[in-house]
């Protein structure tokens, strides 16, 4: 057992998984000898040499092509896209091929591979550095989109993302990359994908968020419990898609008030997919509106107004307060 | 300081039987019989199911299709050259070559009739299903190459395929890219057909080949007479060995035409000439190669016609066969979203049955 930031921790999965299956190779943009931008892949290409930790050259979308190829040929490759906001680049050959292989061929071929990328904003980091693209990849059928929020979970994340017979987005919250550290188990760990977790168990308020949210999120949970004595349920959804249907529904079902909070702009997202599910469930048993706390539908602003737009604590209480009080 | 030359590029042409049937036999490849008569047969076949099925897809007894007629020599050939073990990465005018690697007449008719069940060989056969977007499937050539590279697999390579137009998509310089500072084993063949839909070559690209794209990537670039079959085995034998060598990818231009049109929601008579179409007809591959195959001594007029009895009984079967198929499995699709079973899809798939169920029951079934 170790005290790991995400960093470290996921750095530890990828060494293990390696270690573990020569079938298993990074690629992507300076993930070498660099060891990735924000070092995730740190030392990998000294330990295991540049034919399994390749530095391709800048080309994102034959960088998940390729490694589409390596997944058909029976590897088991993870790609880095260096930021999130350079994912677009991907997205045909995700749309048209990763997720496809199996449907088209009926099972006889298969596409597993991992695509990282660090996401989200609160670096202040230059344009293209800070969206939260989650949905756009939740909405194509065949992918599955995780998204871990702490150093133990993320390392038993991915180690279940290479291991899926399918293709996993995994986007990695930037501003969680070294905002703590947590007890990381030395020997292998794996979590399920496709589950969410109830992080606080309460009766009267369901909050759910995922990846950077879950800190302010559960810091307003904290607060509100404080102030008024409100039990706030929290989940923590870890798996965007497919989602968890039940573990939200149920919980919605005990509490019958519900805030959803989310990094990316309101319309279009994850949110609205969940208000949507729980719709559909366990609309009865609602007493309150279900609210969300999300980026308005603006594009990205530059970092020195970032704060104002990101969702923070003091939102996040603010909407539990008046879904408590409808 | 004057100016000096650092480098100097050229381009070949490579061409061992032309169209008035003049052989160069310092090129032409040593092929057996057998060899020589499979390759021939599955030009045939094709150019034979192709007018059957744009027939069948007038009846509006098939969907549409991209025709290959005029285009066998090229995917042919190559696929000749190709051992079991090597990976064919097409994208969907490569009829004749996937007859070759095991597909039968009557999946094709199934792919085209609109169901999945028709567009994939087993894994061993190490053919990709057909790639619809242009050139996206060149990267993974280029993946499944690194592929073969890592795992030090002897004498494998793969070959892809794609046409002129594809040569202006970024996925097609990406992989080439790729492979070339990979040095991978990949032979990327262009099968120039000289119209992407109606825009023509000379509209899609300014280089004067598209061979030569392959200097930029520092990887030899051949341009062959796509419809001369021999000429075309040869360069991929050639391209082949130097992949299982160990010395990386090479580019194949193949200059061939199609015939008909680019897929059958088309009418090329409105963007090309008859004339040009007519001057193409006369650079016919399988009529020169049948003639190489005359004068050898290996085919005649009796064994074309009984070939040709055979072919037609073939497609008929292969018609007979689709059209008293009992059914598909209406929720495959679900089956197939991911690899594990997952209650968001399952419970879709039984609102969708109990859909269907209740539309029978209704008598719209």
């Amino acid at each position: 057992m170790a005290k790991l930031n995400m960093v470290q921790a996921l750095n530890l999965a990828l060494d293990q998984e390696m270690k573990r299956d020569d079938r298993v190779l990074l690629l992507g943009e300076d993930v070498g000898v660099d060891g990735g931008v924000f070092r995730v892949t740190d030392g990998l290409h000294g330990k295991y040499g540049g034919s399994r930790v390749i530095d391709t050259p800048l080309a994102e979308a034959a960088i998940l092509g390729s490694a589409i190829g390596m997944a058909l040929a029976g590897l088991r490759p993870v790609a880095e896209i260096q930021f999130s906001g350079f994912s677009h680049l991907i997205a045909a050959q995700l749309e048209c091929h990763a997720s496809r292989y199996r449907s088209r061929s009926q099972g006889i071929w298969n596409v597993p591979l991992v695509v990282r990328m660090p996401y989200g904003g609160g670096v202040r980091a230059l344009e293209h550095h800070s969206e939260s693209r989650e949905a756009t990849f939740a909405h194509f059928p065949g992918v599955k989109v995780v998204i871990p929020s702490s150093p133990r979970n993320a390392r038993a994340l991915v180690v279940a993302a290479i291991r899926d017979p399918d293709p996993v987005i995994f986007m990695e919250p930037i501003r969680s990359y070294r905002a703590f550290r947590e007890d990381v188990p030395d020997e292998e760990e794996v979590m399920e994908i496709g589950k969410a977790q109830v992080i606080r168990e309460g009766k009267d308020l369901t909050l759910i968020a995922w990846g950077a949210m879950m800190r302010p999120t559960l810091e307003a949970a904290t607060e509100v419990q404080a102030s008024r004595g409100a039990a706030v349920e929290v989940i923590d959804l870890l798996t965007i898609s497919p989602l968890d249907v039940s573990t939200i529904a149920g919980s919605v079902a005990k509490t019958g008030r519900c805030v959803v909070v989310q990094e990316a702009p309101r319309s279009f997202g994850v949110a609205s997919e969940i208000i949507a599910l729980i719709n559909d469930r366990t609309l009865l048993a609602l007493e309150a509106p279900v609210r969300r706390v999300t980026n308005y539908d603006v594009v990205t602003p530059y970092f020195g107004r970032e704060s104002l737009y990101l969702p923070d604590a003091e939102r996040i209480r603010e909407a539990v307060e008046e879904t408590l009080d409808y | 300081m004057p100016l000096r030359e650092i480098e100097r590029f050229s381009i070949s042409y490579l061409q061992v039987l032309d169209e008035k049937g003049n052989l160069d036999t310092d090129l032409e490849p040593k092929l057996s019989a057998n060899e020589l008569l499979r390759v021939y047969r599955a030009m045939f076949l094709a150019r034979e199911a192709d007018q059957r099925m744009l027939k069948l897809q007038r009846q509006g007894r098939l969907g549409t299709f991209a025709p290959c007629t005029g285009q066998e020599a090229a995917v042919c050939g190559p696929t000749l050259a190709m051992s079991p073990r090597d990976w064919f990465v097409g994208a969907f005018r490569e009829f004749g070559g996937r007859l070759m690697r095991g597909e039968s007449l009557a999946q094709a008719l199934i792919y085209y009739n609109g169901y999945e069940e028709g567009n994939s060989l087993p894994a061993s056969a190490r053919t990709l299903p057909v790639a619809i977007p242009v050139g996206s499937q060149i990267p993974h050539a280029v993946g499944i190459a690194y592929a073969v590279k890592y795992r030090g697999e002897k004498d494998t390579a793969v070959v892809t395929f794609f046409g002129d137009g594809a040569t202006s998509e970024g996925d097609f310089h990406e992989a080439l890219n790729f492979a070339s500072v990979w040095q991978a084993p990949v032979v990327f063949i262009c099968q120039n057909n000289h119209w992407a839909i109606s825009v023509p070559r000379g509209r899609q690209s300014h280089s004067r080949t598209l061979a030569q794209k392959a200097i930029a990537y520092d990887m030899p670039g051949v341009q062959v007479d796509g419809n001369d079959v021999l000429a075309m085995y040869r360069a991929t034998r050639e391209a082949l060995d130097r992949a299982y060598a160990g010395k990386g990818p090479t580019f194949i231009e193949a200059v061939t035409y199609r015939l008909m049109m680019h897929t059958t929601a088309d009418d090329p008579n409105k963007y090309r000439a008859e004339d040009e179409v007519k001057a193409w007809w006369e650079r016919d591959p399988l009529v020169r190669f049948r003639r190489y195959l005359e004068g050898k001594g290996l085919w005649n007029e009796t064994m074309q016609a009984a070939f040709e009895e055979e072919v037609r009984n073939e497609v008929e079967a292969a018609v007979k066969d689709l059209e008293g198929r009992a059914g598909f499995k209406p929720d495959a699709p679900f089956d197939y979203v991911f690899g594990t079973r997952h209650p968001v899809i399952e419970e879709e798939r039984a609102e969708f049955l109990a859909a269907l169920e209740k539309r029978k029951e209704a008598g719209h079934g």
